[in-house]
């Protein structure tokens, strides 16, 4: 690992801060993801700006649903009793990822900008648009099962391979940030991932500097009655084959509102609202939600190692799905 | 031990507020707790920490580590991890480097009580907390309960990956994640075993969450 300076920031401007006067800096929370990569060389920050003093905590219900502090870690928000009752594919997405040491490591914030699992990516010995933009992509002609069917262009294909953002997209999540010059604004987790297209090194709006200060989730019936659903080469301590978080709020045996998203399909979360829209009105039927799955991978363009992705997925779905119609 | 490090064999109250069984075993735990006070300095507030920290550092500069109830001074860069601090500085030895990259597990180490991969853990970051290791488990020549369990159930074979599966698997009580069998593998399986002594490994959680505070 390269050298790097070092300060704890003691508050949000301080942070921020650092970044005016260096722009190779980097934040550091729980650092699962960042310390690997730099470990790797894969990402080289001239200096870490830690930021586990600042006080983004809490997971609190508040008027209109569920907020959480940035720097709550994994395992307190997967285990906090509110978000198991009232939003379990967010308690599940997060206790179904990674291990029991990292989930306590790592934080809410960080976890939502972790970077892709693409080995090509990982291996500075290989070329990776997403690394050094221009270079190539050998995983689009390579080792491709675990990549995406969904939102590729002919830079990469690497998959989103986090669980939380999948379950948090679904239920209409929303991002508070905080810019580097002290302005707060708030994004639909929905607008915040970005496809590859011609700039696979951008993978969200985040600008440089700017701080992940909490997440909200509205309260509804469909955030009650969710689930995800992870499906996995191992039991357990494994990245997603395909995962899917859906919400469905089910009256009389008709659907009045769906949610659906997939996971490690896309390149980035993937929400599915056409099979949301599908669902709506009808009666939560097996037939319905093979309709639903299908219109979600419609556009599908799988690679050579990864075509079961497409069934994979749409069986995952309506299982899921027949879930919580239960 | 220091009369505030974070005690592993709880499940139940810490030993100071617990009921005086005037046992032996209380007596050494006071008896150490004064002279672990006449050894350590008072331990530097999570203000003054930052206060101390907030000044951008580069290059080498002086850290403190509290590790298994001492306060160790170090001068190390930031780079180092809390791993290669315990074994390379410390020789604190125990926790062994597998991977290197939070995908094994044998590195676990508890910070304030909490399992966590220590190679993915700065160990600047660490100061003003109370870390604990495999060498930190024991009372002097008294095995704490879970080392003994994996000796009488043969929780291993070669014995790498077992100072991380131990530390892991006493927060595993702790956190009362040992309902089942099944509960117990989950919650367990960030630790890896090559040798695959799995089944073993569950015999061991399972007895001492059992004699425990009946979370089992």
């Amino acid at each position: 690992m390269n050298n790097f300076a070092f300060q704890t920031a003691a508050s949000a401007k301080q942070a921020t801060g650092a970044f005016r006067d260096d722009k190779q800096a980097a934040y550091l929370a729980g650092g699962t993801t960042l310390l690997d990569l730099m470990k790797l060389n894969v990402l080289q920050p001239s200096q870490l700006v830690d930021i586990n003093s600042l006080p983004y905590r809490g997971i609190t219900e508040t008027p209109d649903g569920l907020r959480i502090g940035a720097m709550e870690r994994m395992s307190d928000v997967g285990e906090n009793a509110l978000v198991m009752q009232q939003y379990p594919a967010i308690s599940e997405s997060l206790l179904l990822a990674a291990s029991p040491q990292l989930r306590n490591m790592a934080s809410i914030g960080g976890n939502l900008l972790q970077r892709t699992r693409c080995g090509y990516f990982r291996d500075t010995a290989f070329p990776c648009n997403k690394r050094q933009p221009g270079s190539g992509c050998p995983a689009i002609n390579g080792e491709n099962r675990n990549h995406a069917i969904l939102g590729t262009s002919d830079q990469c294909i690497a998959t989103y391979p986090g669980d939380l953002a999948v379950a948090l997209i679904a239920l209409d999540a929303v991002l508070h940030l905080e810019s580097a010059k002290g302005k707060a604004r708030r994004v639909p987790l929905l607008d915040f991932y970005l496809t590859p297209g011609n700039t696979p090194q951008r993978e969200t709006t985040l600008e440089p500097g700017e701080l992940i200060t909490a997440v909200t989730v509205p309260a509804a019936e469909h955030a009650r009655k969710s689930k995800y659903l992870k499906v996995r080469d191992r039991a357990s301590y494994a990245f997603a084959l395909v995962s899917a978080a859906v919400g469905l709020d089910v009256q009389g045996g008709t659907i009045r509102s769906a949610r659906v998203a997939l996971g490690s399909v896309g390149t980035k979360p993937w929400r599915a609202q056409a099979a949301e829209q599908l669902l709506v009105g009808k009666a939560a039927t097996e037939a319905n939600f093979r309709a639903a799955a299908a219109l979600a991978l419609q556009g599908a363009r799988p690679h050579k190692h990864n075509a079961f992705k497409v069934e994979l997925a749409q069986n995952t779905l309506v299982r899921a799905l027949q879930d919580v119609a239960g | 031990m220091h009369p505030d490090t974070f005690d592993p064999t709880a499940g139940g109250p810490p030993p100071e507020q617990r009921p005086d069984d005037g046992s032996r075993r209380t007596f050494i735990k006071q008896a150490s707790g004064i002279l672990g006070l006449a050894v350590a300095p008072p331990f530097i507030s999570q203000a003054e920490k930052l206060a101390a920290y907030t000044g951008k550092v580069e290059g080498a500069t002086e850290m403190k580590l509290k590790v298994n109830g001492s306060i160790r001074t170090l001068r190390l860069e930031p780079r180092v991890t809390l791993l290669d601090a315990l074994r390379e500085n410390l020789n604190l030895t125990g926790s062994k480097k597998g991977c290197d990259q939070g995908q094994c597990g044998a590195c676990t180490v508890l910070v304030d009580g909490r399992r966590v991969n220590s190679c993915l853990t700065l160990a600047i970051t660490t100061q003003g907390k109370e870390i604990t290791t495999i060498e930190g488990l024991a009372k002097g020549e008294e095995l704490h309960p879970m080392q003994a369990a994996f000796l009488k159930h043969d929780g291993f074979q070669c014995g790498y990956c077992t100072p991380g599966q131990i530390c892991s698997a006493v927060a595993c009580v702790q956190e009362g994640h040992t309902k089942n069998d099944a509960e117990i593998r989950e919650w367990m399986s960030g630790n890896l075993c090559r040798c695959g002594a799995y089944p073993n490994i569950v015999a061991a959680i399972k007895e001492v969450a059992g004699k425990g505070d009946g979370k089992s």
